[in-house]
């Protein structure tokens, strides 16, 4: 294993350069920030530092993202003893002043405070490498401690022990589904066949959910080793990564990412000089939401409309162009390495009995500190809303939170102290989705709210089967009548019809999931559907 | 014009050699072809089903399944705003509707000058960046109609400049 100790000797030299200058000036690159003119604020950064002629002093890198979107751009300034300070809206403008603060007291008036649960109630598993490493860089991934498990699992481990460690761990899947990911990788491990695959959904597609977008912009490197890890685990030679295409920076930083791992070895053939052979493609996608479903992602690699079929035959068994194929989402991959290097019991020690680790929340709506957060499972939703989030941004009162999705529910504020986990969250109507959380206060209109997720759910309906493709359309056509005032008990009472059959009849999940805005607001905000309907002596008249 | 000119060989080769069928790479062509002819035309379709050794039909239905083919041809700037529930929480749907007032087009409309497309997309997840849109696959977030007039008045400008020149 001489071939990943020198990587990693060479990675350690750069780093002890690095740690030869007294400061660090990071940059949030992320979309996020970088929409913000980070790149100039960049230059202006390096423009000061040799201008003052400090380039051995002090280093000027982009990273990715930091999480607290709602303040970007963000730099974060960090001395050779670790000391940091993170300053929040910088400008060009702002940059001499930081430059010239680098050996004196901080500039307060842009300081952002690091002392506040956003930033102490987290705990960083998946995200801990983002806004700390430069993400186009291979080697500063090495150095955090980058390829090591993969180097354990292909010296020290065979498939067999690999899928024990992930199963002690009790990772269940981060898109949505939360199956458990141990049982999945054995499935697929147990089935027959010699070419078999690995994908990573990287369709992210929930309104309100930018996770899986910023773990691919700030740290390719460990979603690429967590697919390796999983091809060698299950026997796999050839991994796909679907993305959609809307994600432009991300597309680019694995492209730079899967060159980098090729060259050093990490990916192609005889990784690290063993007999483990894994490539990995990018395929974009092409703007259909239904093609996360998995068997309509499969269908749209195999270069067909992204329609999904009926399952069994599960991916395991008969997956991409009839082989087992293994189907997981980027959060997923992104805890298999902290897994393998911490081992599995760690991992379970993390969280609730059943939902173990950490997620990653992406927080969008009416809520002060938008961005990025990770958080142990069982956290309640007032900590994440209140404590991490900053409550509303005006004050307003709260009304209630919507997650997972489309498919997911809205929560209203009686149960702001639910702790956050698979069950709990299935319980009350919601779903635990792929993260995104979307805040609702009390000026939103909850039937508005349905009607929303109705809307995105027809336009997204793939139109294979009969109860999705014509039930979202009259549910919407419903929901419309109740927001426009002309609908009668006899409306409302086919909606709740319509939602039974369209969940109980349609072909894939997305499809069964479709009436759950509506469910979820029914159970919990009726009042503001009946409210609204004409009275029954009304429509009597109007015949 | 053709996607099967000597400059797309290479990328279009590289593409089939991910896969173990040559249809599996029609998704990836067609993005070839709209690059070429700015929208997925009658005679792209054509040429990828011919590259493919699929049938016209069947490309042409795999083009009108996928939103980020372009059945019809676009703008120089194809804006697309986000309005989903998220960012119509922050006034996305306003911000939308004022946009194309100001453009004088309707959904999925195109300016007469042939400058700007305008129609909504569905999540683009920058939900905290609203109101938002992708203009071209770049992101143009934390906007006001204010920011939106004077890039459009920017790029009339520009087009000005170039047509008064020739």
């Amino acid at each position: 294993m001489s071939l990943y100790n020198d990587l990693r000797t060479s990675a350690e030299l750069q780093r002890e350069q690095e740690d030869g200058h007294r400061h660090c000036l990071r940059i949030c690159r992320a979309a996020g920030c970088l929409s913000q003119h980070n790149d100039s604020i960049t230059r202006a950064l390096q423009d000061q530092v040799h201008g003052q002629g400090l380039e051995n002093e002090v280093q000027v890198k982009g990273v990715g993202c930091m999480g607290l979107c709602a303040a970007g751009p963000l730099v974060s300034v960090s001395t050779h003893e670790g000391e940091s300070v993170l300053y929040q809206h910088v400008s060009e403008a702002d940059a001499p002043e930081i430059v010239a603060a680098l050996d004196s007291e901080p500039v307060t008036r842009l300081q952002l405070d690091t002392s506040t649960p956003f930033f102490t109630r987290q705990y960083k598993i998946v995200l801990e490498n983002s806004g700390i490493i430069d993400p186009d860089n291979i080697e500063e991934y090495v150095a955090a401690d980058g390829y090591r498990a993969l180097n354990t699992v292909l010296s020290e481990m065979t498939p067999a022990d690999v899928i024990r460690e992930v199963t002690i761990s009790g990772l269940r899947g981060r898109g949505g589904g939360g199956y458990s990911t141990g049982l999945k990788w054995s499935t697929v491990a147990k089935a027959a066949g010699d070419l078999k695959y690995v994908i990573c959904n990287a369709d992210e597609g929930d309104p309100g959910a930018f996770m899986d977008r910023s773990v691919l912009e700030s740290d390719p490197h460990r979603v690429l080793e967590g697919m390796a890890i999983a091809g060698y685990a299950i026997g796999a030679q050839k991994g796909f990564i679907y993305i959609r295409a809307e994600y432009p920076l991300a597309v680019e930083r694995l492209k730079t990412a899967i060159r980098a791992a090729e060259k050093k070895n990490l990916l192609g053939d005889n990784i690290l000089d063993t007999e483990f052979d894994f490539d990995i493609e990018i395929r974009l996608g092409a703007g259909a939401f239904v093609c996360g479903e998995e068997t309509a992602l499969m269908a749209s690699i195999e270069g067909k409309r992204g329609q999904p079929r009926p399952r069994p035959p599960y991916p395991a068994d008969y997956g991409l162009w009839g082989k087992p194929t293994l189907v997981n989402n980027v959060e997923t991959y992104a805890n298999i390495t902290p897994i393998i290097r911490n081992g599995g019991e760690w991992f379970a020690d993390i969280g609730t009995d059943n939902s173990k680790g950490t997620k990653v929340f992406a927080l969008a709506g009416q809520i002060r500190n938008t961005g990025l957060i990770e958080v142990p499972m069982g956290i309640t939703l007032r900590e994440i809303i209140y404590d991490i989030g900053g409550g509303t941004p005006q004050g307003t009162a709260l009304k209630a939170i919507q997650s997972g999705g489309p498919s997911g529910g809205c929560i209203p504020v009686e149960h702001i102290d639910s702790p956050v986990d698979y069950e709990s969250l299935t319980r009350l109507g919601s779903f635990m989705g792929s993260g995104g959380m979307i805040v609702i206060d009390e000026t939103a209109d909850m039937v508005e709210i349905a009607k929303y997720f109705m809307e995105f759910c027809m336009t997204e309906s793939c139109g294979k089967c009969i109860p999705c493709r014509v039930g979202t359309a009259h549910m919407y056509r419903l929901l419309d009548k109740i927001v426009r005032g002309q609908a009668a008990q006899s409306d409302l009472d086919l909606l709740e019809e319509l939602c039974d059959l369209t969940r109980n009849t349609s072909l894939c999940g997305l499809g069964q999931a479709s009436p759950n805005a509506v469910i979820s607001t029914l159970r919990y905000f009726r009042h503001e559907y009946t409210a609204r309907l004409i009275p029954e002596f009304a429509e009597e008249g109007e015949r | 014009m053709s996607i099967k000119d000597k400059k797309y060989e290479a990328r279009i080769q590289k593409h089939f050699g991910k896969y173990p069928d040559k249809r599996s790479a029609v998704m990836a062509l067609l993005y070839i072809a709209q690059e070429e002819y700015g929208w997925v035309s009658p005679e792209a379709i054509q040429e990828v089903a011919d590259l493919c050794e699929m049938d016209p039909t069947q490309v042409k239905s795999i083009a009108g399944f996928y939103t980020m083919y372009s059945e019809k041809p676009k703008g120089k700037y194809w804006l697309q705003v986000c309005t989903d529930l998220p960012c119509a929480l922050k006034g996305a749907d306003e911000f939308h509707k004022e946009l194309k007032a100001y453009l004088g087009v309707e959904e999925g409309g195109t300016t007469d000058d042939g400058l700007f497309t305008v129609e909504h997309v569905m999540c683009l997840a920058a939900c905290d960046k609203a109101p938002m849109l992708q203009c071209n696959f770049h992101y143009m977030e934390n906007l006001d109609m204010e920011k939106m007039k004077a890039f459009v008045e920017e790029k009339r400008a520009e087009l000005e400049q170039q047509t008064s020149k020739k």
